[in-house]
């Protein structure tokens, strides 16, 4: 048993099959890529994953208990947290308050009325906020408007903010996409990293071939919203299925 | 001090020197000058400034913080006078428990129009306020004024008469709103030479009342739950997914600030013990948005400015007529004099609320930061020029 296991998941928008039957399992604590050409239903099985969409039929179960029906924040407190495409983060505060936010959240829940309290004295949120943006070699930065950083800088704190929240899934929507090369390789030491350093499992979307096989210890390969394979790199590589549906189309890096 | 760093300890006690002192700041030039009618140190206009302020103060909490723009603020400042005056008509014209009671029903008022329009956001919400706020206004003003239960009494206004309950009312006491004893419309003069000030006992509770207000919102505005609002209104999505529901924070703040209306509204009746629907009408829930953005939305200061500001210039300008301007212009020649009064005619008077929207209009295009954005510039420029004196050669570029 995985720690996600998804299980005839199926989705449809109007005449447009997205997902169909889609069988996935997660195991825990490893990285985990979900790869395939555009428009086979990455981006859909994340939204499922996640709450912002629900499956027409099927379950998605994380660590025993299922997640349909639950909206995004409830998803989040049951430890998932998601890391976009592009970087979410509040860009009208500052890099300090985008990292306290978690700490707060995963500390008092959902919501908590604490109006007249000074956010500065809360000791316990600070720290861990510092602590955590000195681990993404960001702590300089600290007074930083979250807007005016550079992209590379605020997916660096996007995944600092998930990581904030100590969640068991992280999820990562092509986290590279639209990055330089450089860029590009350090947010794969971060990540692999992470992986080795923390107690965590890994799900990531990517287009990028580099990023997949440097990272992933297990592929799902996806075309036309349904899954082809599930393997390991060094299988994936030269499976013939993969490079019809989907290598053969895509240079490799 | 207070729980409050410094540079917010300055602000509130700048605000507090302001405020207590109003009736000598406000009142600068003597009483029998030309420019007397300049003066605002009367206490009828000074408890304005406050009471707006607190309307516009609460009012930032919401708009300021998430950036939800109700235009339907003025029904919670509606039922909050309302309330009061039922309970100057019960129990007695004592302000605290009015007070208090405008604040809880305020406050109840909200949760219930919060609630539903918080479904929505952005210009739904905003259209969703005011249509409640509409259905409020149409209520108070004839639904529920019928013989058979009159809660507002229509288009005369909720006023105490001499056959109401009133069952602690005291044989002795006069017919108007006191704390403990101290009226409201009590007024000590002051004449120092030339120049006359005026200390009212009702302004002077609204001042308190409104430093207490300020210090609560800036504490709002330091605190975790602050800096919630603050997510909520630069990204929503994110906010869902690091496991924060935005909703109960926006309904939170939605309350906060509809009691922060509601005690607005119950020192309005305070001040006049008098609650009409036309309190509750749009133009009054437009009237404090103008407030809050002429001031400068989401700082501390902003609202307070802003309503000062409206409340002044509608006060000034619609007492000006023409034959004050006919008594300026005198120096001109005839036919020149009546043509320049004709021009600024459509500007004063009746036509005050052509003045305040030029105003407002080149606040918001040349100071899209409002008033507040105004004094940092000159407070930027003045340092500036206090270094360029000193060194000329170090000159730094202007942000």
């Amino acid at each position: 048993m995985g720690i996600l296991e998804v299980k005839d998941v199926n989705k449809r928008f109007g005449g447009l099959q997205a997902l169909g039957d889609v069988n996935l399992s997660v195991a825990e604590n490893s990285v985990h890529a979900i790869i395939g050409p555009n428009g086979a239903g990455k981006s859909t099985l994340l939204n499922c994953l996640v709450g912002k969409l629900i499956p027409d039929t099927g379950s998605v179960m994380f660590d025993g208990q299922s997640v349909l029906g639950r909206s995004p924040h409830e998803i989040n407190q049951m430890g998932i947290s998601r890391v976009f495409q592009t970087p979410e983060i509040f860009g009208d505060l500052s890099v300090m308050e985008n990292m306290m936010i978690p700490c707060f959240a995963s500390r008092d829940g959902s919501f908590r009325l604490h109006a007249v309290e000074n956010m500065m004295n809360e000791k316990d949120i600070v720290e861990k906020a510092e602590a955590m943006l000195e681990d993404m070699n960001m702590i300089d930065k600290r007074h930083m408007h979250a807007n005016s950083m550079s992209r590379g800088d605020k997916r660096r704190m996007e995944i600092g903010m998930c990581l904030a929240q100590e969640p068991r899934l992280l999820l990562l929507d092509e986290p590279t996409a639209g990055m330089a090369r450089a860029d590009t390789n350090n947010t794969i030491d971060l990540l692999k990293q992470i992986s080795d350093e923390r107690d965590i499992t890994i799900a990531i979307i990517e287009h990028d071939m580099h990023v997949v096989f440097s990272l992933a210890q297990r592929i799902t390969v996806l075309a036309q919203g349904t899954p082809l394979v599930e393997d390991t790199p060094e299988n994936i590589k030269g499976h013939p299925k993969v490079r019809e549906a989907y290598l053969g189309e895509t240079q490799v890096a | 001090m207070l729980g409050l760093n410094k540079n917010d300890l300055t602000l509130l006690a700048i605000v507090a020197v302001l405020t207590l002192f109003a009736p000598f700041i406000l009142n600068p030039f003597p009483a029998d000058s030309a420019m007397a009618q300049f003066n605002a140190g009367y206490p009828d206009l000074m408890q304005r400034f406050i009471i707006f302020g607190i309307f516009a103060i609460g009012f930032n909490i919401l708009f300021g913080l998430t950036g939800y723009l109700s235009f339907g603020h003025a029904a919670f400042l509606g039922v909050g006078s309302y309330a009061s005056v039922w309970m100057f008509k019960l129990l007695s014209y004592n302000v605290v428990p009015a007070i208090l009671l405008a604040v809880i029903v305020a406050g109840l008022f909200s949760v219930l129009i919060g609630y539903v329009s918080l479904r929505r956001s952005g210009i739904y919400f905003s259209i969703l306020t005011l249509a409640f706020a509409q259905m409020s206004f149409a209520l108070a003003y004839s639904v529920l004024s019928n013989p058979r239960f009159n809660l507002t009494n229509g288009e005369t206004g909720l006023q105490v008469y001499k056959n109401d309950p009133q069952i602690f009312h005291g044989e002795n006491m006069q017919d108007f709103p006191h704390f403990f004893g101290i009226y409201m419309n009590s007024t000590h003069t002051m004449n120092v030479g030339a120049w006359s000030f005026d200390f009212n006992a009702g302004y002077y509770l609204c001042a308190i009342v409104m430093i207490l207000a300020f210090y609560l919102s800036i504490r709002i505005f330091r605190s975790p739950f602050g800096m919630m609002l603050r997510a909520i209104k630069s990204n929503q999505t994110r906010m869902s997914y690091t496991g924060l529901n935005p909703r109960p924070h926006t309904l939170a703040a939605f309350v906060i600030s509809g009691m922060y209306a509601g005690l607005a509204g119950g020192l309005m009746a305070a001040m006049d013990p008098l609650a009409g629907a036309e309190r509750m009408q749009w133009t009054a829930s437009g009237e404090v948005v103008l407030m809050t953005i002429l001031g400068g939305t989401g700082t501390l200061i902003g609202p307070v400015l802003g309503a000062g500001f409206i409340k002044y210039f509608e006060n000034i300008f619609s007492k000006i007529n023409d034959t004050i301007l006919h008594q300026w212009f005198a120096f001109l020649p005839d036919g020149i004099e009546d043509f320049v009064v004709f021009i600024i005619h459509p500007f004063i008077g009746k036509g005050w609320h052509l003045t305040l929207g030029i105003l407002f209009m080149l606040v918001v295009v040349f100071l899209p930061g409002g008033l507040v954005e105004g004094g940092q510039r000159i407070g930027k420029w003045i340092k500036s020029r206090g270094k360029s004196d000193d060194s000329t050669a170090s000159t730094e570029p202007a942000e």
